[in-house]
Order: structure tokens, then sequence, then C-alpha cells
């Protein structure tokens, strides 16, 4: 990550635990760049108020990369199945809304907790094999048998037309959800921030370091003795259930489901987003969710059916660059015009 | 009963030519390569656009179905996928997937998306009986194309020099590099040889699987299954893996057609919990 591993804590403090909470600390600490980025997120409320239904989008889309940033990142499982859950927890939002109640809170909570114990009734799966084949192969396994079962449960899911008669009650039973997407969009970056709040918590704590540990080196982590499975499955858990949320979100905004939302491209798509911001540092999932809505934005502009091979393109390019050139490009850029300065 | 069995057999027989290639290429050079489909979809189409619009025979079509995917893979991994072999799981993956991406929007932007369709010769249509049982003549003959070319690639596999090299060089490629063999040629001649088997496996399977430009997303996890469930230690995991994947598949949508595609995956899961190194696990 881009923490310096200077020498001085380890020289002045007395005790490891203390340098280790210490150290903690120090990497929990917010960043400026994190503030301004905030900002602007909630600028983007009130100075684009004609594009807050695409910004809700963005927001649902940077939550569910989010989701995949935590396992791909942070515990070192590439899953090709995530759209599982974000699929899940969208017809949990809309069967709630249908039969149980309207407010959009309740539907939001049923759905992650929906959408965590399916990935914590699954995780175990993963461990069976530490193969990367054998995961992808599980995690779209998963997928496919979710689309498999919605498809199949026409009478609980409306089948290929889409659950139809989504009404979801005023948020807070004050803020009604317009057409314009204002109270939608308000939604989803609370939604949002809060979610990224809590995994930030959790990867910056010492269960975060021990998580990178798993992802590092599992032998090693293991003979350490951190339980290797436990953590992967809780983190799996985790970030199913963040999914799970974002499904929600996209059918309380857009009040309909269909089997879309469980189709293999939007696991693609989340992969995508995420190697498009960056991958293990939490921003990565946001970022590339904005550049990932404005590329397809364009690109459909351009050419509305093939718009997908363009995004193969960028991805290729992508991809053959380098993530890691890519991602350290601002700072190498920086440190050359540095040092051309000095000169 | 008998007839669905070699209707499964036929269609894992298919499977099993079409996977091949993405097993050497795991197991050779551990790449996930998800874009496999793609080279059974160009297969396919060489065979459909030569017969509709050439007017040409469709046994003369297969070679160029074999011959045409060869050398784009031979020209993809010399340019695209040797760049990408240090890299990580996570890479091959996106990589991939932007190859799918492309060749799917290709596909549809170069010939349409509509379904090609095939006209088989007279005969090769219609079925005939054997003991009461009926066998569809294009089933048997696609069992026994497949079953020519399984033994075909057992005995270049087992008994000539460059199955030796290439065995030597899945085992263990650093030993084998150590040994002064050309691991990069080998891998490219067998990369070329699996994408060219992809696309007889997609011309031949036109009939059976329909074709698209959706193909290479739709083959690719029956493609994949097959690979993790009979591992890439050798020839018999993979086509032990097709066969029962393709009866079970055939079966599964004859008799319990409410669970649609819900019994391959379950098989999936299951065989992986049972056997989690392969069905042949590896010797070591």
């Amino acid at each position: 990550m881009m923490t310096d591993t200077s020498l001085s804590p380890l020289l002045a403090s007395p005790r490891p635990n203390e340098r280790v909470s210490r150290d903690l600390l120090r990497r929990g600490r917010w960043k400026p760049a994190e503030f301004v980025f905030w900002l602007i997120v909630a600028a983007s409320f009130f100075f684009l108020p004609d594009r807050h239904l695409l910004l809700s989008e963005i927001a649902i889309l940077g939550l569910f990369a989010l989701s995949l940033d935590l396992i791909i990142g942070y515990a070192g499982v590439v899953s090709l199945g995530h759209g599982a859950f974000f699929g899940l927890g969208a017809y949990v939002a809309g069967l709630t809304s249908i039969h149980l109640t309207g407010e959009p809170l309740t539907g939001l909570v049923l759905a992650a907790l929906a959408a965590g114990l399916l990935g914590l009734a699954t995780g175990p799966l993963l461990l069976l094999r530490a193969s990367d084949l054998t995961r992808l192969m599980v995690t779209l396994g998963v997928a496919m048998l979710v689309l498999e079962g919605a498809n199949q449960a026409a009478w609980l899911t409306g089948g290929a037309d889409g659950l139809t008669g989504v009404m979801i009650d005023p948020l807070l039973g004050r803020f009604e959800f317009d057409l314009f997407g204002t109270t939608g969009y308000a939604y989803c970056l609370i939604v949002t921030f809060a979610f990224f709040l809590i995994a930030r918590r959790v990867v910056t704590s010492p269960y975060g370091l021990s998580l990178r540990a798993i992802r590092d080196n599992p032998l090693r982590a293991r003979s350490m003795g951190i339980p290797v499975g436990r953590r992967i499955l809780g983190l799996y858990a985790f970030s199913a259930l963040i999914a799970g949320a974002a499904g929600a979100l996209l059918t309380q905004t857009t009040m309909f489901v269909s089997l879309d939302v469980l189709a293999f491209h939007r696991s693609a798509d989340v992969l995508l987003i995420l190697v498009l911001g960056g991958v293990g540092y939490l921003y990565g999932g946001l970022l590339g969710a904005i550049g990932f809505k404005l590329l397809q934005d364009w690109f459909s502009a351009i050419t509305p059916q093939y718009w997908m091979f363009w995004m193969g393109l960028v991805l290729l390019v992508v991809v053959l660059i380098g993530r890691e050139n890519l991602n350290a490009l601002p700072r190498t850029l920086l440190a050359r015009f540095r040092k051309e300065g000095r000169t | 009963m008998l007839t669905i069995l070699i209707d499964g057999i036929a269609y894992g027989m298919l499977l099993f030519v079409m996977a091949l290639g993405l097993a050497v290429t795991l197991g050779l050079m551990n790449f996930v390569n998800l874009a496999h489909g793609a080279f059974a979809m160009i297969g396919g189409y060489v065979t459909a656009l030569a017969m509709n619009r050439l007017g040409v025979p469709f046994l003369l079509t297969l070679p160029f179905a074999f011959l045409i995917p060869a050398l784009v893979g031979l020209v993809a991994e010399r340019t695209l996928y040797v760049r990408m072999y240090r890299r990580s799981h996570l890479d091959h993956v996106l990589f991939s997937i932007a190859l799918v991406f492309m060749s799917i929007a290709g596909a549809d932007w170069l010939l349409g998306s509509s379904q090609m369709l095939i006209t088989l010769p007279p005969w090769l249509q219609g079925r005939f009986e054997v003991l009461g049982v009926g066998i569809g003549r294009y089933r048997a003959f696609l069992i026994v194309v497949c079953a020519a070319l399984v033994i075909v690639l057992q005995m270049v596999l087992a008994g000539t020099r460059f199955g030796a090299r290439l065995r030597a060089s899945v085992d263990d490629q650093r030993a084998a590099r150590g040994l002064g063999i050309n691991v990069n040629r080998i891998f490219a001649l067998t990369f070329a040889t699996g994408s060219g088997l992809a696309g007889l496996g997609g011309a031949l399977g036109i009939e059976i699987m329909g074709l698209d430009p959706t193909f290479p997303l739709k083959i690719l996890v029956y493609v994949l299954i097959v690979v993790t469930i009979g591992g890439t230690a050798s020839l018999t995991g993979p086509f032990l893996a097709a066969l029962i994947i393709g009866t079970a598949d055939v079966a599964g949508k004859y008799y319990v057609p409410e669970l649609g595609a819900f019994l391959i995956y379950l098989l999936m899961i299951v065989l992986l919990i049972l056997r989690p190194q392969g069905l042949i696990a590896p010797a070591r």
C-alpha cells in the first residue's frame, strides 16, 4: 500500500503491542485527499441536480464494486459471481416491498442480511481448494444457480418478465422518492458512505491487517496462527452483505427488478469497474464506477449497439499496460515533475 | 433411455474436443483463458459462412474450421497472450473477459446477432435403429469423429517426441526448460492446436448448440466446468468429466426440464466437494 515503512516507530516504542496499535492508528487516519473526495461527492448532490439518476447509478455501482474490492483486494479471492449477491439483494428488496412493507430501510436491511447469509452458506465452498480456477468456478456456479433459481421460480420473481409492482414508501416517512431521483440519490449516497465507513474501519483494524497477511501469503499467515479459513469466510459474508445492500438500492431507486440483475455481465462489469479504479484501497470501486459510467455513456452515444467492444478494448489496454503501472502513473508523473522542477 | 445416453455421449465428446485446448493452456502455462469459447465461435462461423455463402459441402468446411481458428490462436498467442503468462490470475481473467466482450461485439457487428443455421447433408440427417435403439445419424457421426480425434490425440501425446516434450513441460516447466526443451514453442503450437480443436468443436456443434454472437459466453461455462472437474493432469480427467457433464445435461433436460441448467451447476459443486483435486488427481 501507500504507507512508508520508516523504522522510527520501531526504535522509539518500548513494547511491540504499542507499536502495532500506533501503526494501525496511523493507517486509519483520514488523509486530506479523502476529505476532498467526499466533499466533491457531497457537492455533486447540490450542483448537478439534473444528473441525479445517473449519479445514483454510479453510487450503487460504486458500493457494489467496493464490496468486491474487499474480497479481491483484501482477501485475494477472485470472484466471477459477485452478481449473485447483488441480484439476491435486489430481489429480496423488491419482494419485501410487495409482500411485507414498502418501508425502504426494512427492505435494505433484509436484502443485506439475505445476501450475507448466502455468502456465509456458499463461502465454505471457496475453501475447498485454494486454487483460483476452482474459486472462479464455484463463484460462477453459485451465481448461475441463483440466476436459474430466479428464472424457474417465476411464481415468486416474475421470471423473465421481471418483478413489477414494487412500491417504495417515503424515506423515514417524510422524503418521497421523486421522478428526478433527488431523494434516491441522497439515499444512495448516505447508504454508500455508511458502508464505506464500516468497510474502512474493518480493513484498518487488526482484523483487516490479518486479512492482508492472508492475501500476501496464506501459508505464512496460517503458521502465524491466523485462522485463514474463518477470516476469508467472514470477509466473504461481509462483502456479500454489502453487495446485497447495493442490489437493494437499485431496486428501491428504480422500483423494478428483472433477471438482468443476476446476469453474468453484472459480475464481469463490476470486476471491470474495480480494475479501472484500482484494487485494494477501497476508493478504487467508487472511482472506477465514475469512470465506467462515463465511458459507457460516451461509448453508447457513439455506437449504441457495440459499446461492449470498446469497453473490452479499454479493459484489454488497461491489463496490457499493467494495473500496477496504471495506478502508479500519477505518482511517477508527480515524481518526475518534481525532479525536473529541481534541476 | 439408450438414445438419451448416446445423445449425451455425443454431446460430452463435443465438449471434450472444445475443452481440451483450455485444459492444456491451464495445465501448461497456468493460464485461465476464459476467451477459449471465442475460438470455438470462429470455427463455427467459418463452417456456417462457407456453407451458406459459398456453398462448400459440410465435410470440406471442417478442415478450415480447424485451421483458421488455429491460425488466429497462434497469432493471438504470440502477440497478446505471451505478455500475460507471468501476471496474476486476476489479470488473466480480466484480459480474457475483455477478449470475450470484444469477440461478442465484433461478431455481432460483422455478422449480425441472429442465429446461424446450417443444413446438414442428407446422409447425416434422420436416425437409424440398432437393436431397437434409435440413434441420430449426426450423433453417431459426432461420436465417431470425436472418438477418432481422441485416439489420435492420445497417440500423439503418448507416442511421439512432441507429446513427450509436452508432457514434460506440463509436469515441470522449469526442469523441461533446463533440459533444453523449447517450452515457448511447444506452448505456441499447443495453443494453436487447442484453438483449432475448439473451432472444430464449434463447427460440429452448430447443429446441437446453435451459433450466435453470445456463443463464447454460453460455451464458456460448460468448458470451464469440464476442466475444473476433470483437472488438468491428464487427458482422462477432462474426458470423463466431459462425458459426465454431457450425459447429465442431456438427461436432465429430457427427464427434469423444470430443473433447467440447475443440474450441471449442482453436479459441478457436488463433484468439487467430493473430489476437490479433480476427478483424476495429479500424482504429486
